[in-house]
């Protein structure tokens, strides 16, 4: 933890846009650069900044879950989203897909995307935990 | 059959919750689905006995040929019968046997999983589905072996058969895939087949001896044959079915199973015939040493498995029928003895010779089935095992005639007929000791106040001794039903088989006299013949149980050496090892397959952007070498990991690009993380001359290595109809303009579900060494010494 006052008063600024900009590069991977691993990393990044500035037992409260919890959501997703193939008889993972509109204006939403944000939280997990159990550790 | 399989499966999980409820009728209610099943299996008989085989395919994993694919024959129907059948009476006997144990509701789930394991190496005909059914009944049997887990000795007996069974499991499963390359196919029936192609082709002579491993180490041949008599330490049930029916049956089984596909050939008959004979003379001459009864019986099922072996080898009609014959006619005489000697140790508190007598009057029903199984074993008239002897004598003389593989070595035949009569003789001694010592002579007192065992201990002796009786009596039913389908399964073909009981005055006949009279002889002068063998014993001072105990201590010993090398718990060791091991083994396969090509790289050509980048790297790393702090070497090596970002994104690759700066970014916070609480750097770093060459040295070839392989990699042309076909795909298909993104978690998916694994096992894994490690001091738990252990012969 640093006790630095312009570091705590931008890091609840940067937090909130970190997070809105990994939420954005997560949606908008599947189009442009982006994707879950990055909007996952930059999230964790956004989390870890959150507890350099204002110490790990913050960041849990800022969190919620603990990391591992997060970790085991995300792979619930991931394979969740394995799995709902398994409805129409399709093969483990195989995409399945909801369409709307035509042409440029169509939207498609789909099992990649929940897989997709398995990954994010996975990420967000496995390094929040290295880092608050660096954190945490009495020396 | 699949639901016969999965059937006995279900029934196990089910068993210990029955077993828990109704302690004084688990056995009975559990017995259920195993005698349905005999019944059922049963059913099959005349459509098999009339020349039928029925074939069952369940797609598995079809790709790679693997089906749970299941065939019934003579063979398998016969050893599908044996499974159940006895199985059932086993699961009866279970019940009374283990009476009041608090473990028994555990018992009934291993031995019916067990039950179901070997049904499927039966029924099976997918090499890989047997594969995984074999090693199925080496796990289900250590855990039965192992069922008095309190006991060193007993944890000892279920290691060792496991170790061995299993092992020899996997040599056979290197065998077994060869033989399904070689003759393209996966399925036994379809193997069958080539035969001809295998037995030419160059691999036959590996696919033989790495498939013989496997069947020998199950079913206990010489040199493997030590760990049979020490799974005696299993509860007696357990070892009446593993000996009788099942478990060391099933590398016979698949020796038999194999004989048309693989046998006939001169290395086939020599290996099995000389080892199956050794394998009964000794299995013979260690059982009359013995003096606890289920020992005497555990090394008889050595000398019955070898003549078995022996059987396959010879391979002539007559030795195929002995096959059929004299399997049966183990199968029940060995399940009866095997459960009479457990009721008489139930009812007197002892299995030794010398503490047993006069039993007849106390428990005469237990004497009555025993009897009838020792004569059977005896090889005495008109039992099943008189059938199995004389026709295994015709097998062995009828060597020197000629005709069908196995014929034509008038030598051999006369070495197996000569161990095969020595065999039996000491076979009938054993059943002497079995049976007339317990039974017959004087009354002795035993610990326990002997009286008749309850109806669950005596049905199943009765049972099967009846039965080998009834079989060698009704032959005419035998013959049809059971010799004639199995013959038929063993030579691969049709083939015309006559069972009788008198067939004049011939040499067989001849040699059974002579058999009895030495058996006879051997009996009456026992005491003098133990003492014999014991001096021959203590003065060849060999033992392959002693020899297992020193493998066993030199693979201790080399991996606590090779610990002490490779894992000396500093880091800087791990990285240095790794590093070395990967430079050599890439750089000798580099050499060895002349794998180096030179690129045409032209340095000049390159833009000033690669130029730019190239020398910030090599500054950034030299600065990284001579840092004299941490936070310098950290913060250069993060000026590399920045460069090759920009070199990501200069050549097109965003998504990889941020990637790379992000887990800089992450790296940065994590190494601040760390370095606050280590020690300082002076503290360890001591320049020393002869370190420092050494990670020069290792650094640099490392870095050679990976710049041989970069340039060989970039002179191969680049298959670009891979990335067209994603790239023409990924919207379509994937919904998605981004293609890595659209490969990451729709194309090759599972890759990434891999990936996340193993991002997730990392994090836990930090966690776990931060976390979860113990607070002081240095850990304190004993390393594993391998169990000493006591009370062997």
């Amino acid at each position: 933890m640093m006790d630095s006052l312009i570091l705590r008063t931008a890091t609840r600024l940067l937090l909130s846009l970190m997070l809105l900009f990994s939420f954005f590069i997560l949606l908008r991977g599947h189009n442009e650069p982006g994707g879950g691993f990055i909007g996952g990393l930059i999230a964790a990044s956004a989390f870890a900044l959150h507890s350099i500035a204002y110490g790990p037992a913050a960041l849990r409260q800022v969190l919620g879950f603990d990391p591992k919890t997060i970790v085991g959501g995300g792979m619930l997703c991931a394979i969740a989203a394995g799995l709902w193939s398994a409805f129409p008889g399709d093969a483990f993972l195989t995409g399945q897909w909801l369409h709307w509109g035509e042409g440029d204006a169509a939207f498609h939403v789909g099992t990649p995307l929940l897989f997709d944000i398995g990954v994010f939280l996975v990420v967000i997990g496995a390094v929040l935990t290295i880092v608050l159990s660096l954190e945490e550790e009495d020396v | 059959m699949l639901s016969a399989i999965l059937g006995i499966f279900a029934w196990a999980l089910v068993a210990p919750i029955v077993a828990g409820r109704s302690p004084k009728l688990g056995g009975w209610i559990l017995a259920i689905v195993p005698a349905a099943l005999t019944v059922w299996f049963a059913g099959f008989l005349p459509e098999i006995a009339a020349g039928g085989v029925v074939r069952e395919v369940v797609p598995w994993i079809p790709g790679l040929d693997v089906n749970l694919s299941f065939y019934l024959d003579g063979l398998s129907l016969t050893f599908a019968l044996m499974v159940c059948g006895i199985g059932t009476l086993i699961v009866i006997y279970c019940g009374g046997y283990l009476h009041g144990d608090p473990m028994l509701p555990r018992f009934f789930l291993y031995i019916l999983a067990f039950m179901a394991s070997m049904l499927g190496v039966v029924l099976a005909d997918n090499v890989i589905s047997l594969i995984v059914f074999w090693e199925l009944t080496s796990v289900t049997s250590f855990l039965l072996i192992g069922y008095l887990h309190d006991s060193p000795k007993s944890r000892r007996s279920a290691l060792q058969a496991l170790l061995v069974t299993s092992l020899g499991g996997l040599v056979m499963m290197a065998g077994l895939i060869l033989l399904g390359i070689v003759g393209g196919s996966f399925e036994l029936s379809e193997l069958a087949g080539q035969s001809d192609l295998l037995r030419e082709h160059p691999f036959y002579l590996a696919i033989l001896i790495l498939i013989l491993v496997g069947t020998f180490t199950k079913s206990a041949q010489f040199p493997f044959h030590f760990w049979l008599p020490n799974a005696m330490d299993a509860p007696t049930p357990v070892s009446a079915y593993l000996h009788s029916a099942t478990m060391v049956k099933a590398g016979v089984y698949l020796m038999a199973r194999l004989s048309p596909t693989l046998g006939g050939t001169e290395v086939w008959i020599y290996t099995l015939v000389g080892f199956g004979a050794f394998t009964s003379l000794l299995g013979a001459i260690l059982a009359v040493r013995q003096t606890d009864l289920k020992r005497v019986l555990a090394y008889t099922t050595i000398t019955a498995l070898g003549q078995l072996t022996m059987l396959i080898g010879i391979g002539s009609v007559y030795a195929v029928e002995t096959f059929a014959v004299y399997l049966l006619a183990h199968a029940c005489y060995k399940g009866a003895l095997f459960m009479g000697v457990g009721a008489i140790d139930h009812e007197t508190g002892t299995r030794e010779v010398g503490q047993l007598g006069g039993l007849l009057r106390l428990m005469p029903v237990t004497a009555a089935a025993v009897g009838l199984a020792a004569m059977s074993n005896a090889g005495l008239p008109p039992f099943l095992g008189f059938l199995g002897k004389e026709f295994m004598y015709s097998s062995t003389v009828g060597m020197a005639g000629s005709g069908m593989a196995g014929e034509g070595m008038p030598v051999l035949g006369w070495i197996a007929t000569l161990a095969m009569l020595v065999s039996n003789a000491l076979m009938l001694v054993t059943a002497g000791l079995v049976f007339v010592k317990p039974f017959l002579g004087p009354k002795v007192e035993t610990p326990k106040h002997a009286h008749e065992a309850p109806v669950s201990l005596w049905l199943g002796p009765v049972v099967l001794s009846v039965t080998g009786l009834a079989l060698g009596v009704f032959y005419g039913v035998l013959e049809r039903l059971f010799v004639v389908p199995v013959a038929a399964s063993l030579a691969g073909e049709a083939v015309e088989v006559h069972i009788y009981l008198w067939g004049g005055f011939t040499t067989p006949l001849g040699l059974s006299v002579v058999t009895v009279a030495l058996g006879v002889a051997l009996y009456v002068g026992w005491p003098r013949v133990k003492a014999v063998l014991d001096r021959i014993a203590r003065a060849l001072r060999y033992d392959s149980d002693s020899g297992w105990d020193r493998i066993l201590k030199g693979l201790v010993s080399v991996a606590w050496w090779q610990t002490r090398v490779i894992q000396s718990g500093y880091l800087r060791h791990y990285v240095m090892f790794t590093i070395v091991f990967t430079t050599v083994a890439i750089g000798a396969t580099m050499v060895i397959h002349r794998a180096f090509t030179m690129p045409y790289v032209s340095v000049l050509e390159a833009p000033y952007t690669a130029w730019v980048l190239a020398l910030t790297v090599i500054a950034a790393t030299s600065a990284a070498v001579v840092a004299k702090s941490r936070l310098v070497a950290i913060l250069s090596l993060g000026v590399v990991g920045v460069v090759i970002a920009l070199i990501f994104l200069l050549y097109g690759a965003p998504d990889v690009a941020i990637t790379q700066f992000m887990v800089e970014t992450l790296v940065v916070i994590i190494v601040a993380l760390v370095l606050a609480r280590l020690p300082r750097l002076t503290a360890f770093h001591r320049p020393n001359r002869r370190s420092a060459v050494r990670d020069a040295v290792i650094s640099i070839a490392f870095g050679a290595v990976v710049t041989a392989v970069m340039l060989s990699v970039i002179d191969l042309p680049i298959p670009l109809d891979l990335s067209e076909y994603f790239a023409t795909r990924s919207y379509t298909e994937g919904f998605g303009r981004n293609v890595v993104n659209v490969i990451l978690v729709d194309f090759r998916a599972v890759d990434t579900l891999g990936e996340i694994l193993v991002v997730a096992a990392a994090g836990l894994g930090a966690f776990a060494l931060l976390k979860a490690r113990p607070r002081r001091g240095p850990p304190e738990t004993p390393l594993p010494e391998t169990e000493r252990t006591g009370g062997r012969q």
